[in-house]
């Protein structure tokens, strides 16, 4: 929770007449604020012009959209969950087709006589590198995840 | 699988608690139901912050998305609208930011706004001159809006348009109820002071 306090023009009389205009005023608190009104012209004034706000701002009201526009509503979430699991495998299904094609590109490699063993060594060094990379990323991402309150904001 | 499904905001407490168990076990359908009870009120509470139909929905359906996705963690105990707001005003102040970035870059003044937000005043009797006197104190009305930070547009919104009681209010934003007040307070003066410069 945020206990940032209210700025200091922000006095009891303009609390209250801010829960007046709302009609969240309890009773002890209503007496108090005909109170405060009734000693001061200044107060009521502002207090005129606070309901001549709240009578404006009242009046709005949201216009209902065409009907297919709910018809479509779940449709359009429906789909975008479909989309989620459907990017989740195609990435899985991705990654064993690199893992193995790797795989099996490395063992090609290390079977050809005519390749100097730097070559092959350095290609190896290479993968482990990308490997390692790959599980680290990997693993950062996965304890983000878990531990991140902020995931949802899209920043 | 059913996919047209209508708003249904009676959908019971009990009710929409079993559906959540479901929906935890993996079941999309089952959150349908839940979507059902929410999804107008989640459309206008993204059409009260961003302003635009097309927008409103996008990110509305998407926090939905989000909240499926993120259903593990979410407490039973607590109230499924309290929690789907948070994501989905993280997305509407991202997306506002967003778009006031895009604005500055590009030098487009007035594309979306007052004029892309579907809302009016209600009177539904009034003689067509009184309604079109309306129309203009609407329009008026939002582009002052339009001029309010975010968080004071919000702020008044969830109060005068959705109704909300302070509590309320306090729970969705988790501030105190008395910056709510505060908030409210200095919303309505800024709003003010914006429509007596604009006339």
């Amino acid at each position: 929770m945020n206990h940032t306090p209210a700025p200091p023009e922000f006095d009891r009389f303009r609390q209250l007449m801010t829960q007046a205009v709302d009609g969240e005023l309890k009773p002890e608190e209503q007496t108090e604020f005909d109170r405060l009104l009734a000693e001061s012209p200044e107060r009521r004034q502002e207090w005129k012009e606070h309901q001549k706000m709240k009578a404006m701002t009242m009046s709005m009201h949201y216009a209902e959209p065409p009907p297919e526009v709910w018809d479509r509503y779940w449709i359009g979430v429906y789909r975008r969950l479909e989309r989620g699991a459907a990017w989740i495998l195609t990435s899985i299904g991705a990654m064993i087709l690199l893992f193995y094609g790797g795989y099996k590109l490395l063992e090609e490699i290390m079977h050809e006589p005519e390749l100097p063993w730097l070559i092959k060594g350095g290609i190896v060094v290479l993968l482990a590198g990308l490997v390692i990379l790959f599980v680290s990323v990997a693993r950062e991402k996965l304890f983000t995840r878990k531990t991140d309150p902020y995931q949802e904001i899209q920043r | 699988m059913e996919l047209v499904l209508q708003p249904n905001e009676n959908v019971p407490d009990r009710d929409e608690r079993l559906a959540f168990e479901r929906c935890q076990a993996g079941d999309p359908q089952a959150f349908g139901l839940i979507v059902t009870k929410y999804m107008k009120q989640a459309y206008y509470t993204a059409l009260g912050l961003v302003g635009n139909h097309e927008d409103a929905l996008d990110l509305s359906q998407e926090a939905f998305a989000r909240a499926f996705k993120a259903r593990a963690r979410f407490d039973p105990n607590q109230r499924f609208f309290t929690w789907y707001y948070k994501i989905l005003r993280n997305l509407c102040l991202n997306h506002l930011r967003d778009r006031s970035r895009a604005a500055r870059t590009a030098s487009i003044a007035g594309e979306e706004g007052s004029e892309g937000r579907m809302l009016e005043l209600a009177d539904e009797h009034a003689d067509p001159a009184r309604q079109t006197e309306m129309a203009d104190l609407n329009r008026q009305l939002w582009r002052a809006m339009d001029e309010l930070e975010p968080e004071e547009r919000e702020v008044l919104v969830l109060r005068e348009v959705e109704n909300c009681a302070y509590q309320e209010i306090a729970e969705r934003l988790d501030i105190p109820a008395g910056t709510v007040m505060s908030r409210l307070f200095y919303a309505r003066r800024r709003l003010k002071e914006v429509l007596e410069a604009s006339l």
